[in-house]
């Protein structure tokens, strides 16, 4: 059993869905990224998400794109974000770690070699925004090979028969981008996620994490219950953005978010 | 649909395929977000391929609105003055708006109107697609927003101001260098967020497929009617086509009706900028590699890590890190060759072509004529060059005149 069915059955012997956070790698340094990441579990993160810094990143909104900049001006790279999963595999062998990210740098590295070089470093599946179904034959045998999940993302507007297209050979889990827009903007109503739900959930037995606009504990708490998880990551974002000092880490950088996300996973365990 | 004579089985104009590749090159990478709405359009499109009233709709718009045909012009004085070849112009530039644009936004404004569409998006670089893009929704009564990048804002202030005329907003986007990349991602993150009533009209032959062939098909227009009349004028195939290259779309609406004619060279000039060499250029066969960029797979300026790297040109609308993907396969198969003309030489050519033919070009296509400089020479008076003038240069004159060190 891969670490993201063993936490997402386990959970579900505990009744409740998972809380995901999201990190971008490098943000605002290595050392900054790498320490929010070894204490996320601790604050409750059921798995955790990490961004892949690139320099376009057209399905992001301005929060995750600055925190893209300031990632790849610390050096982010692929290799350095492997680096950072191997070093907290040391400690935590059970938290389900998810790269997400755009094709090109994946692309660059090789899609055979990254798949390999990311599973071998702890990496357990990951999210490629602009690789739809129709491309994903570029990853699918290797990922397959390697043991690593590809994440399939469903939207609002994927029709009926477009999810059981989609969904056809996902594994893992189903990631709902719950509006149709970039990340960090609008939010969706627990009215709009009880309708979709139940469309997804005919086409897949695969869990499904909700993410877009999730926020508040509340629209987090909302959200676990109605799909089985819920991926916070703007939010975060602009928490620790707003402890730099001239773009740098501070004292309060790391305990600001943590804090942060231990009020989300109350209200997500509540 | 706008190619005259149909495509033979086995040839090179019959791409792309069903994944709407060109050999490794294009298909469909987007945010599934997106999917359902490239697919629809590709159903709109081929919908509209079949109807024999919508070619005759955009042929009426063509004449009476774009004012087609445009004419080859034979530079007597110019083909004089570089002593060599034979040159034609052809006059792209006398278009409604002022460069070979408007060939495109006439067809897809046609399509978002087929397809209920009420607000149109686009990017742009100097302003040339904005303001085609801008004139056609003024035409038609639809909402326009034109994303261009707040360096471009600032280095083409006439094209800004007319677009205001027309009744576009005009959002500057300060994201990255501010050129056409960050535009295009500015323009895609609206239409993601958009996606009930908003038609992405994209300006070149990039992007997810189908745009790359419809825009092509569009613009194919260019070459069908070269062919027609250099055969009337000199009874002949030219020698070689002379295109200049920001995303492509010009070159690949002259080239793709010469596709199959092996005779014909075809050249396709990249900004070079300060030089192939210099870290500061845009040509990105000749300088980059491979790899995915909105929408496509393309030869993209990107550094070792897969991040794409800022484009430099004097020219904005050159001023873009990649390319069609039809000219990259094009440039794999051998059949189109590309290379590099800098801002110098561009600067050059600009002033040679107002001197001998009374005629402004735009400093995009000033890169082709750099080119033609370069080759007519050493060419034969009975040898043919055709070189496709994309645009007028009153915009630019701003910004040659800083290069000439003249205050306006």
């Amino acid at each position: 059993m891969s670490r993201i069915q063993a936490r997402f059955a386990a959970l579900k012997a505990e009744g409740r869905g998972a809380l995901i956070p999201y990190l971008q790698a490098c943000d605002p340094d290595f050392d900054t990224s790498l320490e929010l990441l070894r204490a996320m579990p601790g604050a409750g993160a059921d798995l955790i998400e990490i961004g892949v810094p690139f320099s376009d990143p057209a399905a992001d909104g301005i929060t995750i794109q600055n925190a893209a900049i300031r990632g790849l001006k610390a050096g982010a790279t692929m290799a350095r974000v492997l680096d950072m999963v191997r070093t907290f595999r040391k400690d935590d062998n059970d938290t389900p770690i998810v790269l997400m990210g755009y094709l090109n740098p994946i692309d660059s590295y090789g899609p055979a070699k990254f798949c390999f070089d990311a599973a071998a470093a702890g990496v357990d599946g990951i999210i490629v925004v602009d690789m739809p179904t129709e491309e994903a034959d570029l990853l699918d045998n290797h990922a397959r090979e390697a043991g690593l999940d590809i994440i399939s993302l469903v939207a609002p507007n994927t029709s009926r028969s477009r999810l059981f297209h989609v969904l056809k050979a996902a594994s893992g889990f189903v990631y709902y981008v719950s509006i149709t827009g970039i990340t960090g903007t609008n939010s969706a109503s627990a009215e709009d996620l009880s309708k979709a739900l139940p469309r997804i959930r005919e086409a897949t037995d695969l869990p499904v994490a909700i993410g877009f606009g999730i926020s508040t504990p509340e629209q987090a708490r909302t959200a676990s219950r109605i799909g089985d998880a819920a991926v916070v990551a703007s939010a975060l974002i602009k928490t620790l953005a707003a402890t730099l000092h001239d773009g740098k880490a501070t004292q309060q950088t790391v305990p600001s978010v943590l804090s942060q996300l231990r009020e989300l996973a109350t209200a997500v365990r509540s | 649909m706008t190619t005259s004579t149909p495509s033979l089985p086995n040839s090179l104009r019959s791409g792309p395929d069903d994944r709407g590749r060109y050999g490794i090159f294009g298909g469909r990478f987007v945010a599934e977000t997106l999917m359902p709405l490239i697919l629809e359009l590709e159903e709109a499109y081929r919908a509209a391929q079949a109807d024999p009233s919508f070619r005759e709709e955009l042929d009426y718009y063509y004449r009476d609105y774009v004012g087609r045909p445009s004419p080859l012009w034979h530079a007597r004085r110019l083909s004089e003055e570089l002593g060599g070849a034979k040159i034609y112009l052809k006059r792209e530039e006398l278009n409604h708006t002022g460069s070979h644009k408007l060939n495109n936004v006439m067809g897809q404004i046609l399509l978002a109107r087929r397809m209920g569409k009420k607000r149109i998006v686009a990017e742009t670089g100097a302003g040339q697609h904005g303001v085609a893009t801008a004139t056609v929704c003024a035409l038609f009564g639809l909402k326009c927003t034109i994303y261009m990048g707040a360096t471009d804002v600032e280095r083409q202030k006439p094209n800004v101001f007319r677009m205001h005329l027309l009744g576009a907003e005009v959002k500057p986007v300060t994201a990255g260098a501010g050129t056409l990349k960050d535009a295009m991602n500015e323009a895609m993150r609206d239409w993601v967020a958009n996606v009930a009533d908003t038609y992405f009209l994209v300006g070149t032959v990039a992007g997810p497929h189908p745009y790359p062939e419809m825009v092509r098909d569009f613009q194919s227009i260019i070459g069908i009617e070269t062919k027609e009349q250099i055969i009337r004028a000199e009874g002949r195939l030219p020698d070689v086509i002379v295109a200049a290259i920001g995303g492509g779309s010009n070159a690949m609406g002259i080239f793709h009706p010469f596709l199959d004619d092996t005779s014909v060279r075809l050249v396709g000039v990249e900004a070079a900028g300060h030089g192939l060499d210099s870290g500061k250029t845009a040509a990105s066969i000749s300088r980059g590699r491979p790899g995915v960029l909105h929408g496509n797979r393309t030869y993209l300026l990107q550094d070792i890590n897969g991040q794409i790297e800022e484009a430099h040109s004097i020219s904005a609308g050159l001023d873009y890190p990649g390319i069609g993907p039809e000219h990259s396969w094009l440039n794999d198969i051998g059949r189109a060759e590309y290379v590099g003309v800098t801002d110098q030489e561009a600067l050059d050519a600009f002033q040679l072509c107002t001197r001998t033919e009374g005629i402004i070009p735009a400093l995009e296509c000033a890169h082709g004529l750099a080119h033609v400089a370069k080759i007519a020479p050493t060419m034969s008076p009975d040898q043919i060059i055709v070189l496709n003038l994309s645009g007028r240069g009153d915009k630019d004159i701003f910004t040659v005149a800083s290069h000439l060190g003249v205050k306006l």
